[in-house]
């Protein structure tokens, strides 16, 4: 087999680019903390040579082990007998190697056991973890959890759980959804109750729980008698003791190696994690941005190995006295995947960056705030990566995951017949990568969360600055074709907005976060391109197909059939 | 006392990925261009002594006898969890054969000191002899189990070990009380992966070839014992030792020690022929001992 960090040309391309030195030298205090803890950096450069160490172990693990494992685990899956889940037996292997190797407190500070690594490298290792066993990450990937309690919870909470999930003791549980509170969280029943010396309760029952059997559960429960909305919802910290009651578990598609569980809780003593009321608008919300990351670099990783597959069976598969990667039908649905592949993981280590940046900017403002020193100016700052971040998140989860699916499709299709049977990993990848874009929110829950930015225009100014580069070249062109795709967003968006009708933006917006992510995605493309001529290619394809994708999606707002006056019913009446 | 478990390891040249120019036109391996690594059966070695450590505590030493870049293959057994690593390092070393490489190993041993077990693999795979396990034991005075599979049990109390030892189409259990040298063959154990803090905190660890070489390089007045200090403080020194530190007689050691020669290097190849059975009785085995010198595979 083969490490996924140092043989994948890509992710080390991307890996020698990242500049994560702001970044690190907040996270490491200006590398005070290797005083106290020997195995933190000097300098940057120190760190930068630990983390390309880190990850060379996740990737010789994922690549080396857990791929071994995942068609087993996918056969046997997790199974429920008498109230309790047994993971399937390359899961727990797998599990107890990551554990083994120290990855588990991958977030956390130091001082919790954590190894206080950034969100852009925890993106690195969940894809590749993911592209080994896709059902793994909804292990290895649930860290948010613990990264939630890190943010969110009181000091004693934070040293009673976190070093427990530092050293792999615990595993922990996102405990939200409800029968009839899936996308809709406003709607959950779950009810968390004082007893006369103030202890925390929990009752009522969760469905789709991934992990549900974890020793750590986060919940989210109605705090407040009588309310109806998010604002009656706090957030909680349990133990899945025997007061959690695992009622079964699903029978799904593909992750099958991950348990999704129905759970009750009975009367489950629960710690408040900050204050109340604030459990969805607040703390899920930071929490979920975190799961859609992960789930973005999840199907990344999936569509990774699916378009291994498929480039090693286009290669060797031979029709008409010739391998099939020689018809350009064929390689024209390779070329995409494998641009598709490189241009998510643009967007999505541009994506960590911001997401780190607003955490250290978090980190900065608290710090002036206790040194009674101005925040003005850190404030700033923070607004500006809290707007990228917000529209980044989702639209990474949503273009990516969607495009993970094709790549998987197409892996199929490339394999042909074979490719529909059980014997070939295509088929499984298939399966597992279909909930990406369903879970942690919808690819049409993730435009409705991007669209808000793309209307603000928080790129703007970046591509007003890229407007005015020099590029050369080929590079010149191609920031022309950009510049072209931006008058087709300004007119979409003008079309859009000038109707003044809420119904047609919904209708359109996923067209409209489209062609932002193009100009965002396209840019970033053009410097890689400087960097190494190869990318010259990558950009091209992309940005001439995104322009072709834009030209279609503007002719179909500005001029499209505009169903929303269409008798909905008329269509849809015949079976 | 604590379980102390000595692990012998080696690091080899990566036999398993010999290209064309890795050859030279005499038949022999161009050492040189080939990657070093550590041998697969001493890893699996270190990780039953890992295992047991997991178990029941105690501390593991990794001891290899070879060139300074030796110390890259003792900082990955720190990685992997040995509490103390030592490299015997020496020019007069070189060229040892069997007996003289088991001669120094025994002597570092003696040096180190109390132990209660002590691990190797069964074989490197660039010498294939399988006989520096056994021979130490033999130096050593102390029981030896070759071919190690599993380890059963063992008892702290009762200073025991019990241990499953691969045989052809089966296996035998042994037992015996400690000290014991066993030797470990591959499938014993899959190693365990490098622990990430050990391998940020490790890296940094040198041993005194490399420190000299930082200190002839570096532009402040510093002094081999000031960065020994340092380091040794630190703990991030790798303890290295040379003929005089483990106390060897300079004539049992390297090519003066070995009374192996290498007279000629043939390339063989193997094929099945015939087989014979042997009637199991006294003559049955003369006979066979017989044929056996007359073919100068005896005597």
């Amino acid at each position: 087999m083969s490490n996924f960090f140092t043989e994948n040309q890509d992710i080390q391309f991307q890996f020698k680019r990242i500049d994560l030195e702001e970044i690190i030298r907040v996270r490491e205090h200006d590398y005070t903390e290797a005083a106290e803890f020997p195995f933190a950096p000097l300098d940057y450069e120190d760190a930068k040579d630990n983390f390309s160490r880190i990850l060379e172990v996740v990737g010789d693990i994922a690549g080396n082990f857990v791929a071994e494992r995942a068609r087993e685990v996918d056969e046997l899956g997790s199974t429920f007998a008498d109230g309790e889940v047994t993971y399937a037996k390359g899961l727990e292997e797998d599990m107890q190697r990551l554990n083994q190797a120290g990855l588990m407190g991958f977030l956390l500070e130091r001082k919790y056991g954590g190894l206080n690594l950034p969100i852009s490298l925890y993106i690195f290792a969940v894809e590749m973890v993911s592209r080994g066993d896709a059902s793994l990450m909804n292990l290895f990937g649930l860290q948010d959890i613990s990264e939630t309690i890190e943010k969110f919870a009181s000091a004693e909470i934070k040293d009673e759980y976190l070093p427990k999930f530092s050293s792999g003791a615990v595993s922990g549980a996102m405990v939200l959804t409800e029968p009839d509170a899936g996308s809709d969280l406003q709607a959950v029943k779950t009810r968390a109750y004082q007893d006369d010396e103030g202890n925390w309760y929990l009752n009522g029952v969760k469905r789709f729980i991934t992990n549900g059997n974890a020793d750590v559960c986060l919940v989210l429960a109605r705090s407040e008698e009588g309310t109806r909305d998010g604002r009656g919802l706090s957030l909680f910290v349990c133990y899945g003791d025997d007061t959690v009651q695992i009622r079964r578990i699903e029978h799904k598609l593909g992750i099958k190696g991950s348990p999704t569980c129905e759970m009750q809780f009975h009367d489950t003593p629960a710690q408040l994690i900050g204050v109340r009321k604030r459990g969805l608008i607040s703390y899920v919300m930071a929490l979920m941005n975190g799961a859609r990351l992960g789930v973005a670099a999840q199907a990344l990783g999936i569509a990774q190995a699916a378009y291994v597959e498929a480039r090693r069976y286009a290669q060797e598969r031979e029709q008409f006295g010739k391998p099939i990667l020689n018809f350009p039908a064929v390689a024209e649905m390779l070329i995409k995947m494998k641009v598709d592949l490189e241009t998510s993981r643009t967007l999505i280590y541009s994506t960590g960056r911001a997401v780190d940046m607003l955490r250290i900017s978090e980190l900065e403002m608290e710090r002036l705030k206790a040194a009674g020193e101005s925040i003005t100016d850190i404030r700033a700052e923070f607004k500006h990566w809290k707007a990228l971040a917000d529209f980044l998140t989702p639209l990474s989860k949503y273009s990516i995951s969607e495009k993970a699916n094709r790549i998987c499709y197409d892996a199929i299709q490339i394999h042909g017949g074979t490719g529909y049977m059980q014997e070939f990993n295509v088929e499984r990848h298939y399966r597992d990568v279909r909930i990406t874009n369903i879970y942690e929110g919808t690819s049409q829950l993730q435009v409705i969360a991007a669209i808000g930015g793309v209307i603000k225009g928080v790129a703007d100014e970046q591509f007003d600055a890229n407007e005015l580069k020099e590029y050369r070249h080929e590079a010149r062109q191609l920031a022309n074709k950009l510049k072209q795709i931006r008058r087709l967003f300004t007119k979409s968006k003008t079309f859009v907005l000038e109707k003044e009708d809420k119904a047609y933006q919904e209708l359109h917006s996923a067209e409209l976060v489209d062609m932002y992510g193009f100009l965002y995605i396209g840019y970033l493309l053009l410097e890689e391109a400087t960097e190494d001529s190869r990318k010259m290619l990558i950009a091209k394809k992309y940005i001439m197909d995104s322009l072709a994708t834009a030209l279609h999606h503007t002719e179909s707002i500005t001029r499209g059939f505009d169903t929303l006056f269409a008798d909905v019913e008329q269509i849809l009446t015949r079976e | 006392m604590p379980l102390h478990t000595i692990v012998l390891v080696k690091q080899v040249p990566d036999t398993s990925n010999i290209s064309g120019d890795v050859m030279r036109p005499d038949g022999t391996v161009n050492r040189a261009r080939l990657p070093a690594i550590f041998n697969p059966e001493d890893q699996a070695a270190l990780e039953l002594a890992l295992r047991l450590k997991d178990q029941y505590g105690g501390l593991v030493t990794a001891l290899t006898m070879g060139p300074p870049n030796a110390v890259n293959m003792l900082r990955e057994c720190l990685y992997m969890g040995a509490d103390r690593v030592i490299l015997v390092s020496d020019r007069r070393f070189a060229a040892a054969d069997t007996l003289a490489t088991s001669y120094a190993l025994h002597k570092a041993i003696q040096h180190i000191g109390d132990y209660d077990l002590i691990f190797g693999g069964r074989q490197a795979i660039d010498g294939d002899t399988a006989q520096v396990g056994p021979q130490t034991a033999e130096k050593l005075g102390i029981t030896q189990f070759t071919y190690t599979q599993e380890v059963l049990n063992l008892d702290l109390k009762q200073r025991t070990i019990r241990a499953k030892r691969a045989i052809k189409n089966g296996y035998e259990i042994l037992e015996s009380p400690l000290p014991v040298l066993l030797t470990v063959i591959k499938d014993a154990a899959r190693p365990r992966p490098f622990d990430v803090r050990k391998l940020c905190t490790y890296k940094r660890a040198q041993s005194k070839f490399e420190i000299q070489s930082y200190v002839d390089e570096s532009h402040d007045l510093i002094t081999l014992d000031q960065v020994l200090e340092k380091a040794r403080a630190d703990g991030l020194y790798i303890e290295t030792w040379n003929i005089e530190d483990i106390d060897a007689d300079v004539s049992m050691c390297g090519l003066a020690g070995s009374p192996t020669k290498v007279h000629k290097v043939e390339n063989v190849i193997l094929s099945g022929s015939e087989f014979k059975q042997v009637p199991a009785s006294t003559e049955g085995l003369n006979e066979m001992i017989g044929e056996l010198m007359q073919d100068h595979i005896f005597g």
